[in-house]
């Protein structure tokens, strides 16, 4: 591949990584952030603490991130075929990669809002909050800047993990490295899909960072 | 003409009686099982806070303060015991009978605990959010709260921005918000420098005079009894083990308030044919030339071994160990004894 079709191919296989990193990371984000919630607030010592309801979701959550993701993949395939009719391209690789990035990003979510300081929490149910107004008013607007990095580090695993479903007949940018440069030893192809890698985990490094400082208020 | 029957009467006293306090506890046991063995935060704890008043509990770090001012407002949960708040029983409130109990008890922090991404117009209207009064409503109660606590010009700042002293008048403006008759505080000036503490403590005073606020405060500082506090209950392992009207206690040497608030006294024996005792007084007598005195109407000698004369609220209280020489010694006691000082020989 050279010249036009070589643009072409890294335009319709970017256009396909986004659609399933896009959509991987909307749907783990709706999921994940009030699982990381949940995981929080029934942990020991906090406001639901539930250690009964806390145990078992943490192992789920355990569970979801133990498979290698090439495992998944494959493990997933009878799955994956029943929810979107599928098992090749990528809308079948969205399912894999969603069900990966729901607990990951649960685990960060968690993370970003255990930095919140108990003070808060315990200011808020002083001042007569209820739990779903510490959840809104207190944990997320608080969490957020963190929240937000997690976010860009979701977005530059799946990346990378879109590029693996590439492997198997997923599409997008991973499809045509493995395709034409690794198969076909097309080292322009290669290095080109290489190139735009870079510059996309680049720009949305350089978002994440810039949204999450305009957010913290320090 | 109006008679009162005996039941009108005594029913009478009773309602006044429930509503004499802004604060009641009534033997509040908090109990944390810990593995195998129990520990008691509060012991059996009774105290009352009277309307109007600034109460203080004094205790080190472990005493179980911090545990007593939680169960106010439930934050925890006593094992067993009463609590009243304005005559209402904390202890069997829950869900949002106690929110709404919660939106009028105020409560501040030593750590403040602002909302690091709202600006101070925006953390002081939170709780009227909770509360449920209109944006317009919010924005009049918020400027009215902000010139109260003297935050005017700091209504757009982050708290990242503001000092110390600065955060805890945003704190006092968000617990006022409320319009509670009693305000709770969680060691409130122990992360200020000795400066800033003073004008938190004036504010707090201040507030107390104008608008009637009753404070509930738990301190391991002496200085913040001293500075502000009508009454005090001293706290060690869970127990109370003093409690009073601070003038009363300091003024008599056998308190373990005056005991901690005074310069230590002297461990020793009288040099032959001497007299050690500890006087103590207040704003009354802490004009007299009370030394001369002595040495002029029974011919002794007075040195004084440890002691002061500090200033608490707005009044002067002192306390000396004193060492007499000189025949006349006991008349000389007795004689500071009828002037009305207190008088302990060692």
């Amino acid at each position: 591949m050279q010249g036009q079709e070589l643009i072409d191919g890294l335009w319709v296989a970017t256009v396909e990584t986004f659609y399933m990193v896009g959509i991987s990371v909307l749907i783990a984000v709706i999921l994940g952030l009030p699982l990381g919630l949940l995981l929080v607030m029934l942990s020991p010592g906090n406001i639901l603490d539930n250690p009964k309801l806390h145990k078992p979701l943490s192992a789920i959550v355990n569970t979801g991130r133990s498979f290698p993701f090439i495992i998944l993949l494959v493990v997933l395939t009878p799955f994956t075929r029943l929810v979107v009719g599928t098992s090749i391209g990528s809308t079948a690789a969205l399912v894999p990669l969603t069900l990966a990035a729901i607990p990951f990003f649960a685990r960060l979510a968690e993370t970003s809002i255990l930095e919140v300081d108990k003070g808060l929490i315990e200011a808020a149910e002083a001042m007569g909050c209820n739990y779903w107004q510490i959840v809104l008013k207190v944990l997320v607007p608080e969490a957020l800047p963190s929240i937000v990095l997690g976010v860009t580090i979701l977005i530059v695993n799946l990346l990378s993990a879109s590029a693996m479903a590439g492997a198997v007949g997923g599409g997008g940018l991973g499809n045509l490295a493995i395709q034409y440069g690794y198969q076909r030893f097309d080292v322009a192809v290669m290095f080109a899909t290489i190139i735009v890698l870079i510059i996309l985990v680049q720009l949305i490094q350089l978002f994440g960072d810039r949204i999450s400082q305009s957010l913290r208020k320090k | 003409m109006i008679t009162f029957t005996q039941d009108s009467v005594s029913s009478f006293f009773q309602t006044e009686n429930e509503t004499e306090n802004a604060i009641t506890f009534t033997d509040v046991r908090k109990v944390y099982q810990q593995g195998d063995h129990a520990i008691a935060a509060l012991d059996g704890v009774t105290l009352q806070v009277k309307p109007g008043e600034i109460y203080g509990v004094l205790g080190q770090s472990g005493a179980g303060k911090s545990t007593l001012i939680r169960c106010v407002n439930q934050l925890e949960k006593p094992t067993s015991g009463s609590v009243q708040v304005n005559g209402q029983e904390m202890t069997r409130l829950s869900g949002k009978e106690l929110r709404q109990s919660r939106q009028h008890i105020g409560m501040i922090f030593q750590h403040f605990n602002l909302l690091s991404c709202r600006t101070v117009a925006q953390d002081v209207a939170f709780p009227l959010e909770i509360i449920g009064y209109s944006k317009l409503q919010r924005k009049a109660k918020v400027e009215e709260l902000l010139a109260l606590v003297g935050l005017e010009g700091k209504a757009n700042a982050y708290p990242a921005q503001l000092s110390g002293g600065q955060k805890q008048r945003v704190g006092i403006a968000r617990a006022l918000a409320g319009e509670p008759k009693v305000l709770l505080s969680d060691e409130a000036t122990s992360a200020l420098d000795p400066q800033t503490t003073r004008s938190i403590l004036d504010l707090l005073r201040d507030l107390n005079r104008r608008m009637g606020l009753t404070i509930l405060l738990i301190t391991h500082e002496m200085g913040v009894v001293k500075y502000i506090c009508d009454s005090v209950a001293i706290l060690n392992a869970g127990r109370i083990v003093e409690q009073g009207p601070v003038s009363d206690l300091i003024t008599k040497p056998e308190s373990l308030l005056s005991q901690e608030f005074f310069p230590r006294r002297v461990q020793r024996q009288p040099r032959a044919g001497a007299v050690i005792a500890t006087i103590a007084f207040d704003e009354a007598l802490a004009d007299e030339p009370i030394f001369s005195a002595l040495t002029r109407h029974f011919d002794v000698n007075v040195s004084i071994l440890s002691g002061s004369v500090e200033p608490v609220g707005d009044r002067r209280v002192g306390q000396f160990q004193i060492e007499l020489v000189g025949e006349r010694a006991a008349d000389a006691l007795k004689y500071l004894h009828e002037l009305n000082y207190a008088v302990e020989v060692h």
